[in-house]
């Protein structure tokens, strides 16, 4: 995926016209997670729906392999049963229920689901929800994951496990990844590279990259730098 | 550190609704009624009101159990409207509200009929259905129908409107058309609703028939227990609240089916609470 000069700009209700990116350039590749960090409201929502074709964006070039998205919220349908809400995207592609559950049946035990394929969304846990519907995004099979704050909606020690979790998901079963994320920890944790955005309009502050190996502690250097740095770039950028 | 996941214990998982056994629920509802049909025999006697005004209780228990034949197979009557009715009542009402929910311009277009539809004096109309459709039961059952699609149509439309922007923008980016996001999303989402607009509409139903009975003659022995009412409540006002109780009775039953059948087709509906967090 490469994007190049993104500007987008919406309707508020008031009808003045708000513009929430201003010349978005970003790039990834099979393989790689880039995560974007930024404040609220910064327009990193809107650029993941943009890449994954939701919205039109106003100007810029984007080139992206098909994208899916995996929203902030879990979404899961309360009627459908965990293993049905994980297959979703195989049935949508013309699959049989039977067939689809099939499929999707190894990955869900992979994911420690094991054993909760016929469980309501409201009896998982916040952490086995945001599973499910991780693994409805990947069964897509889209080759450019754009997930939004996946983990923004769990506490501290769920989100943890689940960051470790996602790297390791992630090297299974590599792909392009776009993670969206509030959390500089995170994004030192897992991504490749950082991309810092400003305030609204969300314009790219700097671009920070990490090659250390993983799996990464928060008690890396490496993190810790990254994290600090990004951190410096945030307080700069709002601070204009 | 490896990557593991921790399963919850079963006895964390959201509890499931439990129900009260049958005879504790009955109990309240019943001592009410008791009460209330002991303040009418009590007010009847004392009172001295005329019994064709107002019969005692025990004078109308008394004339439904001697009911026999004009009593039952007016009742099979009407009770045969009432269901027939509904059912075309169901259909017309959900099959408008998807119709309405897929083609906006067919809801700008047909909502205020639909509401200006419901303020039509039923007798007006009531002609024209017989001349059209004979003094059978299909100008009975549309009367039903125009009354009680109502509730089913708005419920479901509000219903299927009101999934959430972001579940639909889920599903566009799974790649589902707007068939699949309509059957796969809205419709599960809208069924819970449509079955409340049914309920509604099972209520107003009996009332439904006893004005289509009303508004439409019938020939034949057993005109229906509506009709059979209206004969009955200025001569034998004992009979014609024998049959308004066999009514209320029967609408009572049919709400309550009902609801048994929603806890089948929407068991969700009880434990979705906790499923967005």
């Amino acid at each position: 995926m490469r994007a190049q000069g993104l500007s987008h700009s919406y309707r508020d209700a008031h009808g003045r016209s708000v513009q929430a990116l201003d010349e978005v350039s970003l790039e990834v590749r099979t393989g790689e997670l880039l995560a974007v960090v930024g404040p609220s409201g910064c327009g990193k929502t809107t650029l993941l729906e943009l890449i994954c074709g939701l919205q039109d964006p106003d100007g810029g070039s984007l080139q992206a392999a098909p994208a899916v998205l995996m929203p902030q919220r879990d979404l899961l349908l309360p009627w459908l049963d965990a293993l049905d809400n994980a297959s979703l995207a195989l049935r949508i592609a013309g699959a049989s229920r039977a067939q689809a559950r099939r499929s999707a049946h190894a990955m869900f035990a992979e994911l420690g689901l094991d054993g909760f394929e016929k469980a309501a969304p409201a009896e998982l846990s916040g952490g086995m929800r945001q599973r499910v519907a991780f693994l409805r995004t990947l069964l897509s099979g889209k080759p450019l994951l754009c997930l939004d704050e996946p983990f923004g909606a769990l506490d501290a020690i769920t989100r943890a496990e689940m960051q470790e979790w996602l790297a390791g998901a992630l090297v299974r079963e590599p792909r392009a990844v776009l993670l969206v994320t509030h959390d500089v920890e995170e994004a030192a944790l897992l991504a490749d590279a950082v991309v810092v955005l400003s305030p609204r309009p969300g314009r790219v502050l700097d671009r920070l990259v990490l090659d250390s190996p993983r799996p990464r502690r928060r008690s890396d250097e490496q993190v810790l730098a990254l994290r600090s740095r990004a951190l410096e770039v945030l307080a700069s950028g709002s601070g204009r | 550190m490896s990557s593991r996941a921790v399963p919850l214990p079963a006895s964390t998982r959201a509890p499931r609704r439990r129900a009260r056994p049958l005879g504790s629920r009955l109990l309240a509802p019943f001592v009410l009624l008791l009460a209330l049909l002991g303040a009418w025999e009590l007010y009847v006697v004392l009172s001295g009101v005329q019994r064709e005004l107002l019969p005692a209780p025990h004078e109308v228990a008394s004339a439904i159990w001697h009911g026999g034949a004009p009593l039952w197979r007016n009742f099979a009557v009407t009770a045969e409207e009432v269901l027939l009715g509904l059912a075309l009542a169901l259909a017309v009402g959900f099959g408008l509200a998807v119709a309405m929910h897929l083609w906006p311009a067919l809801r700008r277009a047909a909502y205020p009929l639909a509401v200006g539809s419901q303020a039509v004096p039923i007798p007006v109309i009531g002609v024209l259905l017989v001349f059209w459709w004979g003094f059978g039961i299909f100008p009975k059952l549309v009367v039903i129908a125009l009354i009680c699609f109502f509730p089913v149509l708005v419920t479901t439309v509000d219903a299927l409107s009101s999934v959430e922007e972001d579940q639909l923008k889920l599903m566009r980016t799974l790649d589902a058309s707007r068939w699949q996001a309509f059957r796969l999303a809205e419709l599960p989402a809208a069924l819970p609703a449509a079955l409340s607009g049914a309920r509604v509409a099972l209520a107003v139903g009996v009332i439904g028939a006893f004005i289509a009975e009303v508004a439409t003659p019938t020939t034949g022995a057993y005109p229906g227990l509506g009709r059979q009412i209206m004969t009955d409540v200025n001569l034998q006002a004992a009979r014609a609240y024998a049959g308004t109780a066999v009514l209320v009775a029967f609408a009572l039953l049919c709400f309550h089916s009902l609801a048994l059948v929603e806890r089948r087709l929407a068991p969700w509906r009880g434990r979705a609470a906790g499923a967005h967090q």
